[in-house]
């Protein structure tokens, strides 16, 4: 589709394009189209943020009230309980979540026996495709008072609970390890194939040097595959204060609100079930920046210190 | 993995500890990942009152039973539900399709949601489908997926006189097999799973596909289906009976649908996994 040509300027090289590619062209109208329509058209509504929409008004019509959604969400209690409990349960995802994998990726990796492996690795991968909705479902049965979880639970403490998910306490293990579960197998694919390139060889010098398997993991297997691990991390914590607002709008209720209410789902409660449109723009709008600025920052320190970067 | 042979051969003690150790881990792993599936299949099953008082591990059902799939099918809003999946997850994911030949900084639930409601995408099919229809990560997936081919290729059919349509559609879109199956399942799994979209954008009960159905009988713990107790032809009289019969759906609602995508999964395990791969190279 490059065929060689001599420099032009942009306007000229474009047209000239236009012509000798235009199928491709039209081929990527509906993508824009797309785009346009799905992506950046609502970029324009977060000046929502700075509004006070009244449906009856419209967008352009309703009256411009400057700082005043994020004053009220400054001022609020819900600033900081929802963005401590998005920082808390992302912690959490990074400290079990985002280790857990690495983990599996390592024992299985050690596995000599072909079959025994697949049999674990077909078996760990299935959870991911149940349904967020189906494992939220299961999550419901196995914690409500006599559910098998809350008989564990009961076990281990000696006292007997009601369902687990009205226990403040309760939510971030719920919600973290269910994710583990659901996920381990699915996210150990990735490290699995960089160990897999690891040079045999590394292996062999270490076994002169006279190391031992585990030695070998650590010293080995694992620094070849930061590279991946640090990429990984990168996209974690750009995710952090976007993810998870599904699950986490099928988990809590008010009784545990407290520790589970996090940005996202408080502008779902506030935005779509109060209709309260040009605050939740607001508080949408803090935690996208907020979002940003993390993974602008997390890529930074890992390329002052490890070289590696996403962008 | 065959390559190294090495040392993990060797009978030395610590070897030997160190993979009794690590199939005993993943071993246990695997059952930890297994059970909650295999525990909810079982109690599908099971003679609901005797479930209910039930303690412990469910390892085999308990006695046998098929009343609680009886009151599922006999109740037909889940029928409309999979019927209204069916629609949603066939066109959407043919629209994905056709389509595919913000991430991080986007504008937001609520002006996505009113802009929505303004173009009309609002209580409709289209509502299930349009605001999906393209998904960047997947588009990146096959964009790596195209880059792949060398471009003598391009430049060879160019010279043979084919235009771009007969470049697309005799040179790269058969090569491209592998790739439009990773992505058509992920776009397949995608839709059969999704179900936020649907509790925003659709109002009307008969439009809920199956997972937001789902939703209402597990997580809102409401389900109009057992008060219909007798309907299945399996009779429920007492107030205790009910609650049994309450849950035992539950089960079987979980069974019915995450079944299909669990008995295709180990056929399609390996495309699925090509995904991860392709995707991550450009990642």
């Amino acid at each position: 589709m490059k065929l060689k040509r001599k420099k032009d300027t942009f306007k000229t090289a474009l047209r000239k394009d236009l012509k000798k590619n235009s199928f491709a062209y039209l081929l990527l109208v509906p993508v824009l189209l797309w785009y346009a329509v799905f992506c950046y058209a609502p970029m324009w509504g977060v000046l929502l943020a700075f509004k006070d929409y009244k449906p009856l008004l419209g967008f352009g019509g309703s009256p411009w009230v400057g700082l005043k959604h994020f004053k009220e969400f400054f001022s609020s209690p819900f600033l900081v309980r929802t963005v401590k409990n998005t920082f808390m349960l992302n912690i959490w995802g990074l400290a079990f979540g985002f280790t857990s994998p690495i983990l599996l990726a390592l024992l299985l990796n050690e596995i000599k026996a072909v079959r025994f492996k697949k049999v674990v690795q077909t078996i760990t991968y299935m959870p991911h495709f149940i349904s967020l909705v189906v494992i939220c479902g299961m999550i419901h049965i196995f914690t409500q008072s006599g559910g098998i979880l809350t008989q564990l639970v009961d076990w281990i403490s000696g006292t007997e609970h009601a369902s687990l998910l009205g226990y403040t306490d309760m939510f971030r293990p719920i919600y973290t390890f269910s994710g583990i579960w659901q996920n381990i197998g699915w996210d150990s694919i990735i490290y699995l194939s960089a160990m897999s390139s690891i040079d045999p060889g590394l292996y062999e010098a270490a076994d002169i040097d006279g190391a031992g398997r585990l030695r070998k993991m650590w010293h080995v297997t694992l620094p070849q595959i930061r590279p991946t691990i640090i990429i990984l991390f990168i996209f974690a914590v750009g995710g952090l204060m976007a993810s998870g607002h599904e699950k986490i709008i099928l988990l809590y209720n008010p009784l545990t609100y407290e520790k589970a209410d996090v940005i996202a789902s408080y502008v779902y409660r506030r935005g779509l079930q109060e209709a309260s449109y040009s605050f939740a723009t607001a508080v949408g709008l803090v935690s996208s920046v907020v979002n940003f600025l993390l993974l602008w920052f997390t890529n930074r320190v890992s390329k002052k210190y490890s070289e590696i970067s996403v962008f | 993995m065959e390559k190294k042979k090495n040392v993990i051969g060797k009978h030395t003690p610590e070897n030997v500890i160190f993979n009794i150790i690590n199939y005993g881990v993943l071993t246990l792993l695997t059952l930890l990942c297994l059970y909650p599936m295999l525990h909810v299949l079982f109690a599908s099953v099971s003679d609901p009152t005797t479930l209910i008082s039930h303690r412990g591990l469910l390892l085999k059902p308990l006695g046998f039973t098929l009343s609680g799939y009886q009151l599922v099918f006999k109740d037909n809003s889940l029928l409309i539900g999979f019927k209204n999946t069916f629609l949603y997850v066939g066109l959407g994911t043919l629209v994905n399709m056709l389509i595919t030949i913000t991430m991080f900084f986007g504008g937001g639930l609520i002006p996505w949601f009113l802009m929505m409601r303004q173009i009309g995408c609002y209580n409709n099919m289209w509502a299930m489908i349009l605001p999906t229809a393209l998904n960047t990560w997947n588009m990146i997936i096959l964009r790596t997926g195209f880059q792949s081919f060398p471009y003598d290729l391009e430049e060879t059919a160019v010279i043979d006189g084919a235009s771009q349509a007969r470049i697309l559609i005799d040179v790269i879109l058969p090569l491209s097999k592998p790739v439009l199956a990773v992505i058509f399942l992920y776009y397949l799994v995608g839709n059969w799973n999704s179900w936020f979209n649907a509790m925003v954008l659709l109002k009307d009960r008969d439009r809920y596909p199956l997972q937001l159905l789902l939703k209402e009988i597990l997580v809102m713990n409401d389900s109009s289906m057992t008060s219909v107790g007798s309907a299945g032809g399996v009779s429920v009289n007492s107030v205790q009976g009910a609650t049994a019969y309450r849950e035992l759906v539950k089960y079987c609602v979980t069974v019915i649908v995450t079944l299909p995508i669990l008995c295709v999964y180990p056929f399609l395990q390996k495309y699925f996994v090509k995904g991860v791969f392709v995707g991550s190279i450009k990642g």
